[in-house]
């Protein structure tokens, strides 16, 4: 037995591995024109504090907070009524996604959902600003786009799991395909499908306060609005407004998961 | 006798809970429906329809000039490489940011059972700092960072070194304590240094699971670096901004495809890495 002091040997294609994350590294720094001049020469040091100086003090006249606190429920609502909209399509997507109706329609509603989730909520945004205009409704509908295809593949998954005997039995002895299903699959499967459902909206929550940066609603619209114009006070009050929302909702579900599941 | 008859004709023994639900979450749903401007009739209308008709029928064919084919990988690279150089300065952020931040790294704490005041002070600091960093999205860091650096790359590069420097030291802080410490006690309370604990005990103990939360951060830095372009920032996302500003739809139809095939990539090769190197 020799002693195991010798240092673990590193396999070739660990060796190649490392070589080529190293390769992407330099090849990225190297290829982007990185303007680090600009950012640590004296003359940029000096605008960039300035630039920072201008944040303070934070704007805190009533009436301001009063429209901080409309665009912080305008935030809210926009998520907790997109996440609402993708529960409902999500499961009725995540019926056929399930293969209850057969594979091919299976197959067909899984590409759907997968295009749906891989789009981020931004994108969506942009895009929809052009049917639905500016302001929250474009974002809300946003939210509800991409979350439809994040929820109705979870819930499809969770459908998949679900063992099928107490729907049989309901069917064998005369139920309807709606009743089995509702009183049967549904109670199951509802509390799983309701967890998916508060993380997400706690995603979406964190989603929907950037979204407005493109126009579509929200403390995001607000806080583009005001560094376009170069009122940098607003606009910390805004990112200050963003900052707690993000940490109570942080908290909240942190607190939440803790009682849940009880430790 | 008549409830009896009642129950046999009642289909839902809970429909009164049912009921109330359903009110009670209508009426909480009015003030939400009110805040979110949700106008669906807006869609219908006839401008409305015209205008998604007209940009849904440019979808296709998809742009595919070598030209405009070209700009598109260029700008595709250009993504590539911000979450990529992004990453890597967020870790060399988040290491220091770690070490301070572990308490099972903690000297004091093993000598009396409790941290001294001052280096329990540091370790606040840093996790604060952590929070801070993490907190702010990166897209209002890109907003800030396009605002001092200018319109390109670098703006996004920094918000996502900036922001995911947040997330990887809280996690890498999370993964370290939830490890088991015998080898890094015991080594600490042999006299050993923070950093040779670290390297020697802690560091082989989960490095598997760092290494995969990391790969996991740099597919969602490839999302993230997309979002940011259309703040400015450069790379795929700058260009849908300006195609979808110009309103060809040809052009954007490509830059999706290519994104939608951009991630599932990365999914592919954090998947493939994730179970290389764990």
């Amino acid at each position: 037995m020799r002693p195991s002091s010798l240092p673990p040997v590193i396999g070739l294609s660990t060796f190649a591995l490392l070589a080529g994350l190293l390769a992407l590294v330099v090849a990225s720094f190297y290829s982007l024109t990185m303007s680090w001049g600009v950012l640590f020469s004296a003359d940029a040091l000096r605008s960039s504090l300035e630039f920072l100086n201008g944040f303070a003090p934070p704007e805190l006249a009533m009436p301001f907070l009063e429209r901080v606190a409309e665009a912080t429920m305008e935030t809210i609502s926009m998520s907790a009524l997109g996440t609402g909209i993708a529960f409902v399509t999500g499961l009725a997507l995540a019926l056929p996604a399930s293969g209850r109706w057969g594979g091919a329609l299976r197959a067909i509603v899984r590409l759907i959902l997968n295009l749906l989730r891989s789009i981020p909520e931004l994108v969506w945004a942009v895009i929809l600003l052009i049917a639905a205009g500016l302001g929250p409704f474009a974002g809300t509908l946003a939210l509800a786009v991409h979350t439809t295809g994040v929820l109705g593949r979870l819930f499809a998954d969770a459908l998949e799991n679900l063992s099928p005997e107490s729907e049989e039995t309901l069917r064998i002895n005369g139920a309807t395909p709606v009743a089995a299903f509702l009183y049967a699959a549904l109670p199951q499967i509802l509390p799983q499908l309701m967890s998916y459902t508060l993380y997400r909206w706690e995603n979406n929550i964190r989603a929907a306060a950037i979204l407005g940066v493109v126009g579509a609603g929200g403390l995001g619209q607000m806080l583009k609005y005001y560094l376009s114009l170069f009122q940098m006070q607003q606009a910390a009050s805004v990112i200050i407004a963003m900052l707690l929302l993000i940490m109570l909702v942080d908290g909240a579900s942190f607190w939440l998961r803790r009682k849940l599941t009880g430790n | 006798m008549s409830s009896a008859i009642q129950a046999a004709y009642t289909p839902d023994p809970a429909w009164r809970g049912r009921i109330t639900a359903t009110v009670v979450g209508l009426i909480l749903l009015w003030p939400v429906l009110v805040a979110s401007e949700f106008k669906p009739w807006i869609l219908l209308d006839e401008q409305s329809l015209k205008a998604t008709g007209h940009f849904l029928a440019s979808f296709f064919p998809p742009a595919h000039s070598s030209e405009f084919l070209w700009l598109i990988f260029d700008a595709t690279w250009q993504t590539i490489a911000m979450a990529t150089a992004g990453l890597t300065l967020a870790l060399l952020g988040a290491i220091p940011l770690t070490l301070l931040a572990t308490e099972s790294l903690s000297v004091s704490r093993l000598e009396s059972g409790r941290m001294r005041l001052d280096s329990a002070i540091v370790r606040q600091i840093a996790r604060w700092l952590l929070v801070l960093l993490r907190s702010v999205p990166e897209l209002v860091w890109a907003l800030l960072f396009v605002r001092i650096v200018g319109l390109g790359p670098t703006a996004g590069v920094l918000a996502i070194a900036l922001t995911y420097s947040g997330m990887l030291g809280k996690v890498y802080a999370e993964i370290l304590e939830s490890s088991d410490t015998v080898a890094s006690e015991s080594l600490l309370k042999n006299g050993s240094g923070r950093l040779a604990a670290f390297f020697y005990a802690a560091l082989p103990a989960s490095a598997a699971e760092l290494v995969s939360y990391t790969t996991m951060r740099w597919e969602c830095a490839i999302r993230g670096s997309v979002i940011m372009g259309f703040v400015g920032a450069g790379g795929l996302g700058q260009r849908m901004d300006e195609s979808m500003k110009m309103l060809s739809g040809g052009e954007v139809s490509t830059m999706l495809i290519i994104f939608v095939l951009l991630v599932a990539c990365a999914d592919q090769v954090s998947a493939f890495l994730r179970k290389r190197l764990s």
